[in-house]
């Protein structure tokens, strides 16, 4: 267990005056995974908020090697440069540790990425890939993507006379990976910083690649106060909307467990785009989506449980 | 002096793994399409027997193809990668990031037509739609052009005054899996030739951290660009010199173009690969009977050689530009609507007219080329072309 001050003292990669908002989450989960790296990092960038926002030439807020390609393919290039390093090392060119990390959006990452994560994934490079999901596409003005929760107001989900915002399911992209069989996955909040810092670590000491899902709110595109950021993420976790947890070779382990587990309407009133889903009408769509938050949080219990189980019979 | 070469019987594939072996580039990131599969399967086997230092990468995609490729190159490597087609098209986006970052990859190209309807076979509207791409485009008529232009052009994408991405195209089936007899030069040679490579920035220098791909807005998009084309510009002269110190190791000749039979030639068929070869045939046939024509083939399209073209061109007294795709602007294809622009400050302008041939594989045989020599015989004594872009044979 790592203290405030020990991780506090670690220095920084992304320096501040990078042009994110007030009170975004993604540049909080980028310094927050990056501690537990402990060794030179190459970052890699999928198009979006993170990346428009940190490298504006002739700046960069980086003070780490980056390489931004396109939206689609910041796990494709970085298994390139992971490839070249490979190279370089088995020729003897090259001698020191490096580790190799991406961060991509959820539109970067859970749609348009996904092939090129998948791909990356299943050769078996020695990275590791973080999305932050702020649930939309941000960057271009709060589209909805497949990381958007039910209900959620988004400019292509608008709530209208007939549409009540988005209709369908988020994607399970931390299941998704899971599925990969890859060494690392976890599900992370920058709320509970600890937990995050331990499977940074973990995520970057494993040979071959691992998967950090974190969260990353959003005070525009999510409309809350900028200085709730946190409040946000407390809120999705102990409502069991965003459990964190993770999986070591497919093997589950929830690593938190809200002893109190909040209605996910706690997480729901607290922001804008869910506003209209408290009229009388939409009574119905909050009963839905607490009874999805039920049934995902008890199935991952029962994975969990599973994992227990088939490790016991082994013994 | 030329270095002893080993006479061998190859498809142009074959030829160009062997050459991609020769080179021994540090990362290989591909992806199979017909016909430039053989490339990539050629080229897994001498890493799998370690006959190359070779980092594989067998990506799931052509996008993902040239992004790793790209990451590559970013990191310091010599990088490479081959495709065709659809894969082509796939990596459109990417293509423009390659040579906006400056990165020196070399990529053979084996020409096939692009769907729709689908087809395996070639024509040149994959690279024609990449001309505008950023990349150093190579043509060759054989399996011995494509291995030679390779070779040279590691040396041209890394050449300090370029830094650009080129790609070696060569036609599909009739190059790529046709054999002919090629001379391969020594390993030894052609890894002197090329040289080691000593990137000047990676993004695996972590103790001098660069960021490649950064956001440039109205204030720097258009110096970066313009830099980028002068880059282009200056291209040309190092292709030249690359050629001729080439020549020196290889006793083979290159240009910025080929001409053959050119000296008086009046009537002249100007067309890319393979097609070249088929014409060089008929160029005999009726030089034998005192005609007098001749073939023009272009070598390197971008850079456009224009005021080389207009030179070699101005001679003659009528010209067919022949084209292997459409641009669907009802006015020609594009090497004929670039050589005919060219001519715009000329005082002597050949009568000058368009072929669209060979689509989607069609074969182009000797038949069609006399036709077209026929055609510009017509047009002399006319006068005047009696047709601007003709689709050369269509079935009515
Ligand atoms: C191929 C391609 N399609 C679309 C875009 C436009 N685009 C840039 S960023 C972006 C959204 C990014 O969303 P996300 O990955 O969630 O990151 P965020 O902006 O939310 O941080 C889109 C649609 C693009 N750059 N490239
Ligand atoms: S729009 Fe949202 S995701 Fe983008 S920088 Fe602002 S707070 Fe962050
Ligand atoms: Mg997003």
């Amino acid at each position: 267990m790592a203290n405030l001050k020990e991780l506090s003292s670690v220095p920084e990669v992304l320096a501040s005056g990078h042009r994110m908002c007030a009170g975004c989450g993604a540049p909080i989960v980028v310094r927050q995974v990056l501690r537990g790296a402990k060794a030179p990092v190459v970052v890699a960038n999928a198009t979006g908020c993170l990346e428009v926002s940190t490298t504006i030439y002739p700046y960069t807020s980086w003070n780490s090697p980056f390489i931004h390609t396109a939206f689609e393919c910041a796990a494709a290039s970085l298994s390139g440069v992971e490839a070249a390093y490979n190279s370089l090392k088995r020729q003897g060119k090259i001698t020191e540790e490096i580790k190799f990390v991406a961060f991509g959006g959820d539109g970067g990452t859970y749609d348009i990425g996904l092939q090129s994560l998948s791909g990356a994934v299943e050769r078996g490079h020695n990275m590791v890939y973080v999305c932050y999901d702020n649930g939309a596409y941000m960057n271009t003005g709060i589209q909805r993507s497949s990381a958007t929760p039910k209900g959620a107001e988004t400019t292509t989900t608008p709530v209208g006379k007939t549409q009540p915002g988005k209709t369908e399911r988020r994607k399970d992209l931390t299941k998704i990976m899971i599925a990969h069989d890859i060494p690392y996955v976890a599900q992370v909040a920058p709320s509970h910083w600890n937990d995050l810092y331990k499977k940074s670590e973990k995520a970057f000491s494993v040979e071959g690649p691992a998967f950090i899902n974190a969260l990353a709110p959003c005070p525009r595109g999510w409309r809350y106060d900028a200085e709730d950021t946190i409040e946000m993420c407390r809120l999705a976790v102990d409502t069991c909307f965003w459990p964190l947890y993770e999986a070591e070779y497919g093997k589950i382990t929830v690593t938190y467990k809200p002893r109190n587990k909040k209605p996910v309407t706690e997480f729901l009133k607290a922001q804008g785009r869910f506003r209209h889903l408290f009229s009388p009408d939409n009574e119905h769509i909050l009963e839905e989506i607490q009874a999805e938050v039920d049934r995902q949080w008890e199935e991952l219990l029962a994975l969990e449980r599973l994992g227990l189980e088939s490790q016991e019979q082994q013994e | 002096m030329a270095s002893e070469q080993k006479r061998v019987a190859m498809t142009g594939n074959e030829a160009v793994a062997n050459g991609m072996r020769q080179i021994n580039p540090d990362v290989v990131a591909a992806y199979p399409i017909t016909p430039q599969t053989d490339i990539v399967q050629f080229y897994s086997s001498f890493a799998a027997d370690g006959l190359v230092h070779t980092e594989m990468v067998t990506v799931e995609s052509e996008h993902s193809a040239m992004s790793a490729t790209i990451g590559a190159s970013a990191a310091g490597a010599r990088a490479m990668t081959a495709t065709s087609s659809q894969g082509l098209a796939l990596m459109w986006e990417m293509l423009h990031i390659a040579s906006g970052y400056r990165l020196p990859i070399v990529m053979p190209v084996v020409n096939r037509a692009l769907s729709s309807p689908i087809n395996i076979h070639c024509d040149h509207s994959d690279t024609m739609g990449a001309l505008t791409t950023g990349w150093i485009h190579i043509y060759s008529e054989s399996a011995q052009e494509a291995y030679d232009n390779l070779i040279q052009a590691i040396r041209i994408a890394e050449h300090p005054d370029v830094l650009l991405p080129v790609m070696v195209c060569q036609d599909g089936f009739i190059t790529s899996h046709g054999i002919e007899i090629v001379f391969l030069l020594p390993d030894e040679v052609v890894k002197e030739f090329v040289g080691e490579y000593k990137p000047h920035t990676s993004v695996l220098d972590v103790e001098n951290p660069i960021a490649v791909g950064p956001l440039q807005l109205q204030d720097y998009y258009t110096e970066t660009k313009a830099q980028e084309a002068e880059a282009m510009a200056r291209a040309k002269k190092v292709i030249l010199e690359v050629a001729e110190e080439y020549e020196k190791i290889s006793g083979r000749k290159y240009g910025l173009f080929e001409e053959y039979k050119m000296d008086d030639a009046e009537r002249v068929i100007v067309v890319l690969n393979s097609t070249a070869g088929t014409t060089k045939a008929v160029v005999d046939e009726l030089r034998a009977k005192g005609e007098k024509v001749g073939l023009l083939k272009p070598r390197v399209l971008r850079p456009f050689p224009a005021d080389e073209l207009v030179e070699a061109l101005s001679s003659a007294k009528a010209v067919a530009v022949m084209d292997r795709a459409e641009t669907f602007s009802t006015r020609g294809g594009q090497l004929f609507t670039e050589i005919r622009a060219a001519f715009y400050e000329s005082h002597k302008r050949p009568l000058m007219r368009n072929y669209i041939f060979g689509l989607g594989g069609r074969d182009t045989t000797t038949r069609e080329i006399h036709r077209v020599f026929k055609d510009l015989d017509a047009d002399l004594e006319r006068g005047q072309v009696d047709k601007l872009v003709t689709h050369l044979d269509v079935r009515e």
